[in-house]
């Protein structure tokens, strides 16, 4: 596959289980070394120049790992040491602000709770302040409360300046948050757009309007665009019926991927 | 130098949390060892003149708790994290193969050299310990527990499992040391043994090292260095090599 995420963007990575991506991100992190081609982290080819293509990144794995020999803030602090940051306390301080950890800094690693090492995680792929951060499922088995937090601290990462790529099973978050996408099905990308452009092709016919009258029946609408809701439903009324709940359909990222990957 | 001293400062600290059983559970080992055999023996066996069993055991002891130690530490703490997964932690940052080296061998010879010094300061309450030449001592104690730190990372790097490096320590580690003349000198073999004994290693560590203390060897001291010193260098390079190439850690 060939591949180019931009400077400052929010990437996602979508696909079914196997299909790759975790490899991908593996292959750009250095865990897992290519057979053939080239991966280069801001100019820096992760293999020939792997030490200026590690500090511009920062990966948040998806297997929920810790140290259990260690607090939250003796994790940062060596996660820094391991980037050559030395008295990195001030950023360590604001990176467990953001991501409510403040209050867990001195306890070990082994007593939080699930969410709590997900934070933990994120913040030590954060402390050497990468240029380009890769998400890999980071909010699979988190709460909602975790969840949009993370958001709202990502997003606000990615304004920074910050490139953010993502992968993820829940096709809401990638359609809320990437400005572009790929699909990839068994190691190959099947789509690779605007996170606009995908819906708009693949799902812009299909927008449907979903109808309960006050006497129980039930109508499907089929839209040619937003533009045409209102000369159905005035035709409706024109039948006697009398609207109870509408319900709109807008084309999601599930339609568009189960087009392309089934 | 600063990602060396923190994986270094890591690798240490995460023995020293847990010393009762790093440090003081090998202690109370070669305590025993010295209290069963020492005392057995004592009257019975003498190995050089005018030295008791017990002055010869102890070095020997203290070398082969130096050795074991360090390789446990080393192999121990990668397989650990490459079984739990936080391996990934070492490996995302920018370390080099010769930082990664040098600050898991370093960390290896730490504890070697605490669980060594713990060994001779309990047992020389009991025996009687002349220090001939503390220069050698120091020697063969840093280059054998470096040695073992270096085999300990091939243990860890090439293990998937905890039963391997178990398998690892428990059939070749063991065996080594025990050959090595700990509790007697090769000497009292017979040919055939003394021979195959030249050809162990751990021989020269732990004869070199008792040399330290009585000023006695079976084999020269320097020529013991030697050998150590070359095993040193040909393990070192080795597992350079692996780590360079990231076999068994990044796939």
């Amino acid at each position: 596959m060939s591949l180019a995420v931009e400077e400052g963007e929010f990437f996602g990575l979508l696909g079914p289980n196997g299909a790759g991506k975790t490899t991908l991100i593996n292959t750009v992190a250095g865990l897992a070394r290519a057979d053939a081609g080239q991966v280069r982290v801001m100019g820096a080819d992760v293999v020939a120049d792997y030490r200026r293509a590690r500090r511009q990144l920062g990966v948040v794995p998806q297997e929920l790992v810790f140290d259990p020999f260690f607090t939250v803030r003796e994790t940062l602090r060596n996660q820094s040491g391991y980037f050559g940051i030395r008295g990195n306390d001030g950023w360590i301080d604001e990176v467990m602000h953001h991501l409510d950890l403040t209050a867990k800094a001195d306890v070990n690693m082994r007593a939080l709770s699930g969410g709590m090492k997900r934070r933990v995680l994120v913040a030590q792929a954060l402390v050497h302040k990468p240029p380009v951060i890769v998400l890999d499922e980071p909010t699979a088995g988190v709460d909602v409360e975790l969840r949009q937090g993370l958001w709202q601290f990502v997003t606000r990462l990615n304004r920074d300046g910050h490139s953010i790529v993502l992968t993820t099973h829940y096709l809401e978050e990638a359609e809320l948050h990437c400005s572009r996408i790929a699909m990839l099905k068994a190691g190959r990308i099947v789509a690779l757009d605007s996170t606009r452009n995908l819906l708009a092709r693949f799902g812009g016919s299909r927008t449907t309007a979903r109808v309960v009258a006050r006497d129980g029946r039930q109508f499907t609408l089929e839209l040619a665009g937003y533009a045409d809701l209102e000369p159905q439903l005035a035709r409706l009324r024109l039948e006697g019926v009398e609207i109870a709940d509408l319900e709109l359909e807008r084309p999601d990222l599930e339609q568009v991927f189960l087009a392309l990957t089934s | 130098m600063t990602i060396f001293w923190t994986l270094f400062a890591k690798e240490t600290l995460r023995f020293w949390k847990v010393a009762t059983q790093t440090v003081a559970a090998p202690v109370l080992t070669s305590l025993l060892y010295l209290v069963i055999f020492g005392y057995a023996f004592n009257a019975r066996v003498q190995v050089y003149d005018g030295v008791p069993y017990a002055s010869f055991l102890v070095p020997g002891l203290v070398m082969m708790s130096v050795l074991q130690n360090a390789f446990a530490n080393s192999s121990s703490s990668l397989i650990q994290s490459k079984i739990t997964g936080n391996i990934v932690f070492i490996l995302l940052p920018p370390i080099s193969h010769l930082e990664f080296f040098a600050a898991y061998v370093l960390a290896s010879v730490v504890r070697g050299l605490v669980v060594g010094a713990g060994v001779l300061i309990v047992t020389v309450w009991f025996v009687d310990l002349p220090v001939a030449a503390p220069a050698w001592v120091f020697g063969f104690a840093i280059l054998g527990a470096a040695l073992l730190g270096s085999l300990g990372l091939i243990a860890g790097i090439c293990a998937e499992k905890i039963d391997q490096i178990a398998a690892f320590q428990n059939f070749l580690i063991l065996p080594l040391t025990f050959l090595s003349g700990v509790f007697y000198s090769i000497h009292s073999l017979p040919e055939f043994w003394q021979r195959l004994s030249h050809a162990n290693p751990f021989f020269y560590l732990i004869d070199g090292f008792r040399y330290g203390f009585l000023g006695r060897s079976d084999f020269p001291p320097l020529a013991s260095l030697a050998v150590v010193a070359a095993s040193f260098f040909v393990v070192s390079l080795l597992t350079l090599k692996l780590l360079q190439s990231g076999y068994k850690l990044r796939y």
